[in-house]
Order: structure tokens, then C-alpha cells, then sequence
């Protein structure tokens, strides 16, 4: 199974040398999915102006932890990573599918083998879009495009040979998130004198927790969807069985009843079941949960370098009282000092870029899902009148 | 009587002719309960518009009470007459009638099914669960949702009865509209759900073994009649799908509520002004959508799960009835041959010339012609009531068309919000 070639996002920034980078192609072989990465740059650094590569999750993985690891980019909003392929579930689906066959009419087989097909494609179409996001993010960032890391990612056309974690490193990473929440609860009772970062840490702190909820929540609100559109093709099939039986007096009327009931119902189902327009509205909420993790995680590592700083400064002012290692606390309260400037300064463009970021994207997303809402309405209500008409005209 | 165009609206869903539903106890979540029966009432009249022989009688189920308390609790009704037919005692009259007193009404019926030669509606099934659960409480929304299903099907089982005009003519329909104190009907079990199957099944067993003798002629009936088995089938499967997309729907309905609440946090917590208004509307669009749906349109597969059920009954009956109409169509040819017969000796006497044989003659012929009337009427009778409930269907789609007409209302006010993020 193949994807399309999805839009490309262009990226100009004045100065710089232009830097496009899009998934061109994909391929979902058994466990894994290889995506075709495709890039177009006038930089110095490549061999060349235009060149692809295959890559699998692992190396996006790879790619996104060397850049949250790096204390370079501390003061950063690293683009969230994408999340794993998962076609797990809708697999099931189909082997379910599979076995159940010989309980199903043709045509009943026929139209869920249908759906499913199209679920498949859905969530395979919607992970090629998530990994190109990233890819698109961080040629968009004036100073992560430059990362040496991410050029390797672009260019090198063997494999990275990334292996996934291994379990030590599972277990290291897994205490290192306890030691940040730890601190996480520390540094949020601790009010900033900077009224910036005071009222941004309460802010985030507050939408992360309510786009959190608002994502579970439209996840489940989803599901039941999925069965009730599950139930509505049963039904359709069903009917549309019934109706192309032998006509008869008997028969013609669920014939006719049938086959326009069948499209009204699903149409009608549709407009309120239809993937496209409330997985966008799921998926956007999912995406700005993400990031606004990793604004959180910026502040943090903020936060972290203002408790260095101070601690310095402490170390500093002992080391002035007993007259001893002046100079080394000196120079180390010096880096400090100089690393949560330098944090500072670049969190705060980061975190209202998230913010021009977050209102556009909400901006462009509502108004796509009114306009397909209404769109489908429309359509709906001339198939409803159509089949008044024709039940008017049998009566 | 009714206006043969009628604009719709919502208000059109008000209950016209007999007396409303009782609210029940609580103010209830089960605004489709309520619909159902103002559907009931709203469905009547395109039916009798339609209808080319109506007659002058309607009847209402309402009011349910529980009388008793324990496990010989039981839920009584008032059924209530509304007719200008001089056979009854008055224009006006009510009486209360319990479960039992329905399917044992059947039972009378089905007894003189020959009679009648018409397919006798069936009744809603027995429901042991679910009258268990009332006998214990008439408080909680499933039993009240349980109660006002039955209500609605017992409605409508009564308004198919004395549609009929045979059976309106029929003593024991009257006696149950009429009489205070009906005597209590006893051997119902046999009318539970299973039972109903298996009565459909010994009138199929018999149909099966008069097809055996049946000329070349007559495998019309036994091509129908298999046909009409697998529909009955076909349909049972459905009706399982269809109860399952009604509990679907009221899940996504309350998972579409906790969503607009959260979407409205969310909205809260946003500091674009403008972001944080539209997505606080869409809240609000959302929100609005799912009561719209919860009142109309959850009901609307909920009706059309009931009216499955009723059809499905209905068809059942039409299997059992198949033999009935076989037997009305021997009839109806044998008249004919004897009518024809008849016309020829008539012809003779004519000729022969012997006055009181040929009076005698023609009369015969006049019985004849009649009868073969009446087996005609009888035979498209089948056909007349399924078309009547097809009818329902129209209503449905009406329905849709104003949900439809509310969704876009809501989005169109939505999308100018949106646009205006800045």
C-alpha cells in the first residue's frame, strides 16, 4: 500500500537558502512502514539540489531525541516526534473480517471489506502527514534546519542504524521522566519574577491539562461513531438485499424503501459520522497536545537553568566568604548566568511562535470542518428530497 | 378530516386526536419516548387520508399505571374509543386494559382467522425482563422507556385491529373496548416471542402440505410463500443490527455532550480572543447538534426499529395467513366456476323456459357474484396493509429533512466565527 504524494511545504526564510522537505512516498510492508523523504535545497552543505532517502520510524525517533538531548537547543520548542505507525487494530479488523465471511452475504463482505480498505488507507494517509509535519517543523526552525543530525537524516542514503532502545535505555528514560515531574511539581510552585514566563507557565500548564481531556474525549466520542457507522452499513446491506429480491407486490415497496433508505441513511449518518471532518478536529487537538508538551518542556528546562544559575550564584557567594575556588565558581556561575539568558531570550520568541502557530492552525481547521459540515448537509438534504419525491410519486 | 398538505415544523409533532401521553414521573431524559407517541398520533392521520375504506373509530393506549406492588404487579392502560359507529354504547369511552388482555384479545381473533379471512395484526411480544424490571420500580429511565415502547405498541397493534373493518365488526373487539371488567385471559404463554414462532410454524408446516397437492397453477403461492420466509429472516437479522445502532447512537450521544463540555474548557483556557469565542461556539454547535439528534433523530432509528419489529410481527402473520389466502382463492376460483356454471344453466332455463328455476338461477348467480367479490376484496387485502405501513416511512424521511434544515442553520451561524480568528 502506497500513499500519494502529499503537498510539500515550502519554506523561505529571507535570508537563508531554501530548505523544502516533503514524504514523497511510502510503503506499508507487514510490521513496518518506510517513507520516502525527499528534499530540495539550494544549502552549501549538500552534494546535491535534490535527493531521497528511505526512512522508518525508528530514525524519526532517533533524529528527535538527539535534538531534545542536545543542550544546544535547550531553549527551543523541539517539534513534538510523530507517533508510531499502528495499524494493529484496523489488521484485526480485516482478519476478523476474513473469518466471519462465509456468515455474510456477498454484498455484505463486499462493503465492509470496502470500509475497512478504507480505514487502512485513512490511518496509513494520516501517519505519512504526521511524520512530514515533523520533517516540515524542523525545516522550518532558523536554527534546527541547520543541525548536522537532520542533514544526515536528509541526505545519507544507507541505513542509520538507529535500534530502538534497548531496555536499559527504556528504564533510564523511564526515571528521568520521574525526576522531571518531580521537579516539574518543584519549579511550578515557584513563582517567576519574570511576569512572561509567570503568566505563560500558568497558561500552559492549564491547556495542556484541557486540550489533554478534550483529545480524549473526542477519541471516544470517535469510537462510537465507528460503531454506529459499522451498524448503518450492516443495515444497508441488509436492506439493499432484501430490496433487489424478487419484485413482488410485497417486495416492491422495500425495493423502492431500500435502496433510497440506504443512501439517505448513510448520507444522513455521514454527515454526522464522516472520518474527514471529525478526526480533523481530533487530530488537531492530539497534535497541540504534543505541543504544547514540548512548550512545557521548554519552561522547564528554563526553569531547570534558572535553579543552576541560582545555585551559582550561592556556590559563588560561599566561595567569596572562605575565599577559596573564587575563580572556578566565578566562571562557572558565569555559564550559568549566560545559559539561561540565552534560554530566556529564545524561549520567549518560541513560545509566541507557538502561540501565531496554535490560532492559525485552529483558524484553517474550524473553518474546513464548517465548510465540510455544510457541504455535507447540503448534500444530504437534496437526497432527502429526492426520496420524498420518490415515495410521494408511489403513493 | 386532516388537511392534505401540512407544512412541517416541529411544532407539527404535537399530538392532534386523542389525549396526549402522560408526562411520566421524573422530567425525563426520554424525549424519544415522547416522540414515539406524538409520532404515533402524527402517523395516523397521513394513514387515514390514505386509507380507501376508514371507518369512524380511533383508539388511543394511555396512562400507564402500576397497580399492585411486588411480583403480581402489572401495568394497566386506558384505552380510549373515539367513534360516531352506532354498534357502540357511546361516542366517547374508556377502559383500563392490562397486557394480558391484549394478547388474549389475539388469541380470540386468531381462533376466528377463517372467519375473517384478513391477517390478524399481532400484538408487541412478551418481555419478561423487561416487566420484571417494572415490577420493581417504575422509577428508573429504563422502565420507563421499556413501558412507553409497550404503550406505543400496543397503540398501534389496537389502531391496526379496528382498521379492519371485518374485525371492528367482530364482538370480541368490541367487548375489549367496551366492557368494564374484561375476565382475565389466561394461556398468554403461548404468546410470548417463541411461542408466537412456533404457532407461525405449525400454519407454515400446514401450508407446506397443501402446496404438496397443489396443481401447476398454484406454485405462484408456493414461490410467495417461500419468499415471504426469507424476507421474515432477512428481517429478524436486521431488526438485531438496528438495536444495536440505537444503543450506538445513544452512547456517541453522550460521548458527544462530555465533548462539547471539554471543548468549552478548552475554549476557556484559550487567550485569543477571538479562538477562544469560536471554539466555545463550536462547543456550543456541537452540544446543540446531539440534543437535536438525542430528540428526533435518536428516535428516529428508534422508531424505525419499532415499526421493524411491528413488520417483521406482521409478517409472521402473513406467513400464517398464507393458507387463508390460498383457501380465498379457491374460493374465489371455484365461485367463478360455479358462477359461470350457473350463468350457463340459466342460459338453458332460458330456453327451457321454466320461470321459478330461472328466479332461483339468478339468484344463486347474485349470491355467487357477491362472494366472488368479497374473495377478490380479501385476496388484495394483504397488500393494502403493507402498503399502509409503508406509508409510516414517509413521515421518517420528513423527519430527517428537518434535522437536516436545523444542521445547516448551525453551521452556517458557525463559519463566520471561524473565519474571524485572528
Amino acid at each position: 500500500l502506497s500513499a500519494p504524494a502529499p503537498r510539500a511545504v515550502n519554506v523561505d526564510l529571507q535570508t537563508d537558502a531554501m530548505l523544502q522537505v516533503d514524504i514523497s512516498d511510502a510503503l506499508s510492508e507487514r510490521d513496518k512502514v518506510k517513507f520516502t523523504v525527499h528534499t530540495k535545497s539550494t544549502l552549501p552543505n549538500f552534494k546535491q539540489n535534490e535527493f531521497s532517502v528511505v526512512r522508518q520510524h525508528e530514525e524519526f525517533i532517533w533524529l528527535h531525541d538527539s535534538f531534545v538531548e542536545n543542550e544546544e537547543y535547550a531553549g527551543y520548542i523541539i517539534p513534538p516526534a510523530p507517533p508510531r505507525p499502528d495499524f494493529d487494530a484496523s489488521r484485526e479488523k480485516l482478519q476478523k473480517l476474513g473469518e466471519g465471511e462465509g456468515s455474510m452475504t456477498k454484498e455484505e463482505f463486499t462493503k465492509m471489506k470496502q470500509e475497512l480498505e478504507a480505514e487502512y488507507l485513512a490511518i496509513f494517509k494520516k501517519t505519512v502527514a504526521m511524520h512530514e509535519v515533523f520533517l516540515c517543523r524542523v525545516a522550518a526552525h532558523p536554527v534546527l534546519r541547520k543541525d548536522l543530525n537532520f542533514h544526515v537524516f536528509l541526505e545519507y542514503n544507507q541505513d542509520l542504524s538507529v535500534r530502538g532502545k534497548n531496555k536499559k535505555e527504556k528504564l533510564e528514560d523511564f526515571f528521568k521522566n520521574v525526576v522531571k515531574s518531580a521537579d516539574g511539581v518543584l519549579v511550578a510552585g515557584v513563582k517567576d519574577v519574570d511576569d512572561f514566563f509567570e503568566h505563560e507557565k500558568t497558561f500552559l500548564l492549564e491547556y495542556h491539562n484541557r486540550v489533554k481531556d478534550a483529545s480524549a474525549k473526542s477519541d471516544r466520542m470517535i469510537r462510537s461513531h465507528k460503531n454506529a457507522a459499522d451498524d448503518i452499513n450492516r443495515i444497508a446491506s441488509s436492506l439493499y438485499t432484501l430490496g433487489t429480491q424478487d419484485s413482488t407486490d410485497l417486495c416492491k415497496y422495500e425495493q423502492m424503501l431500500s435502496l433510497d433508505f440506504t443512501r439517505s441513511c448513510l448520507h444522513k449518518i455521514e454527515a454526522r459520522i464522516a472520518a474527514d471532518e471529525d478526526l480533523k478536529l481530533a487530530d488537531l487537538l492530539k497534535y497541540y497536545l504534543r505541543e504544547s508538551q514540548a512548550a512545557k518542556d521548554l519552561l522547564y528546562r528554563r526553569s531547570r537553568a534558572l535553579v543552576d544559575y541560582e545555585n551559582a550564584n550561592k556556590a559563588l557567594d560561599k566561595a567569596r566568604a572562605k575565599n577559596r575556588d573564587v575563580l572556578q565558581a566565578e566562571t562557572s556561575q558565569q555559564l550559568c548566568c549566560h545559559k539561561f539568558e540565552k534560554i530566556s531570550e529564545s524561549a520567549k520568541q518560541e513560545l509566541i511562535d507557538f502561540k501565531t502557530r496554535r490560532v492559525a492552525a485552529f483558524r484553517k481547521n474550524l473553518v474546513e470542518l464548517a465548510e465540510l459540515e455544510l457541504k455535507h448537509a447540503k448534500g444530504n438534504l437534496q437526497l432527502l428530497q429526492g426520496c420524498l419525491g420518490i415515495l410521494k410519486g408511489n403513493t | 378530516r386532516h388537511a392534505s398538505s401540512f407544512t412541517p415544523s416541529p411544532a407539527a409533532m404535537q399530538p392532534t386526536s386523542l389525549e396526549q401521553v402522560q408526562a411520566t414521573a421524573e422530567p425525563n431524559p426520554l424525549k424519544t419516548c415522547e416522540n414515539l407517541s406524538s409520532m404515533n398520533t402524527f402517523l395516523m392521520p397521513l394513514e387515514e387520508e390514505e386509507a380507501k375504506d376508514s371507518f369512524d373509530v380511533d383508539v388511543a393506549v394511555t396512562n400507564p399505571e402500576k397497580v399492585g406492588d411486588g411480583m403480581n404487579a402489572y401495568v394497566a392502560y386506558k384505552v380510549s374509543t373515539r367513534t360516531s359507529l352506532p354498534m357502540f354504547r357511546s361516542k366517547v369511552f374508556s377502559v383500563r386494559r392490562r397486557f394480558s388482555d391484549f394478547l388474549g384479545l389475539y388469541e380470540k381473533l386468531s381462533v376466528k382467522q377463517s372467519l375473517h379471512g384478513c391477517i390478524i395484526p399481532p400484538p408487541p411480544e412478551k418481555s419478561v425482563v423487561g416487566m420484571t424490571k417494572v415490577k420493581v420500580g417504575m422509577d428508573d429511565p429504563s422502565s420507563v422507556e421499556f413501558v412507553e415502547r409497550r404503550r406505543a405498541a400496543l397503540e398501534r397493534y389496537l389502531q391496526r385491529v379496528v382498521s379492519h373493518p371485518s374485525l371492528l365488526q367482530d364482538p370480541d373487539v368490541r367487548e375489549f373496548l367496551e366492557r368494564e371488567d374484561l375476565p382475565r385471559a389466561v394461556n398468554t404463554q403461548a404468546l410470548s416471542g417463541a411461542g408466537f414462532l412456533k404457532m407461525i410454524n405449525k400454519a407454515s408446516d400446514a401450508v407446506n402440505k397443501m402446496t404438496i397437492k397443489m396443481n401447476e397453477s398454484d406454485t405462484w403461492f408456493e414461490d410467495k410463500f417461500q419468499e415471504v420466509e426469507n424476507e421474515e429472516q432477512q428481517l429478524r437479522k436486521l431488526h438485531v443490527v438496528v438495536d444495536s445502532l440505537v444503543n450506538h447512537r445513544k452512547e456517541l450521544c453522550g460521548n458527544t455532550a462530555v465533548f462539547a463540555k471539554s471543548l468549552a474548557m478548552l475554549g476557556n483556557s484559550e487567550d485569543n480572543t477571538a479562538l477562544s469565542r469560536a471554539l466555545s461556539q463550536l462547543a456550543e454547535v456541537e452540544d446543540k447538534m446531539e440534543q437535536l439528534h438525542q430528540e428526533q433523530a435518536a428516535s428516529d432509528f428508534f422508531i424505525f426499529a419499532e415499526l421493524l419489529g411491528d413488520y417483521i410481527r406482521l409478517l409472521g402473520a402473513v406467513r400464517g395467513c398464507f393458507d387463508q389466502r390460498m383457501r380465498a382463492w379457491q374460493r374465489w376460483q371455484e365461485a367463478q366456476s360455479t358462477l359461470q356454471k350457473k350463468r350457463e344453466a340459466e342460459a338453458k332455463l332460458l330456453w327451457a323456459n321454466k320461470p321459478d328455476k330461472l328466479q332461483q338461477a339468478k339468484e344463486e348467480i347474485t349470491e355467487w357474484e357477491a362472494r366472488v367479490t368479497q374473495y377478490e376484496r380479501d385476496f388484495d387485502r394483504i397488500g393494502m396493509t403493507v402498503r399502509k405501513e409503508v406509508l409510516r416511512f414517509e413521515s421518517f424521511y420528513l423527519l430527517l429533512t428537518l434535522i437536516v434544515f436545523q444542521l445547516i442553520k448551525f453551521w452556517e451561524a458557525f463559519l463566520p466565527e471561524a473565519k474571524a480568528i485572528a
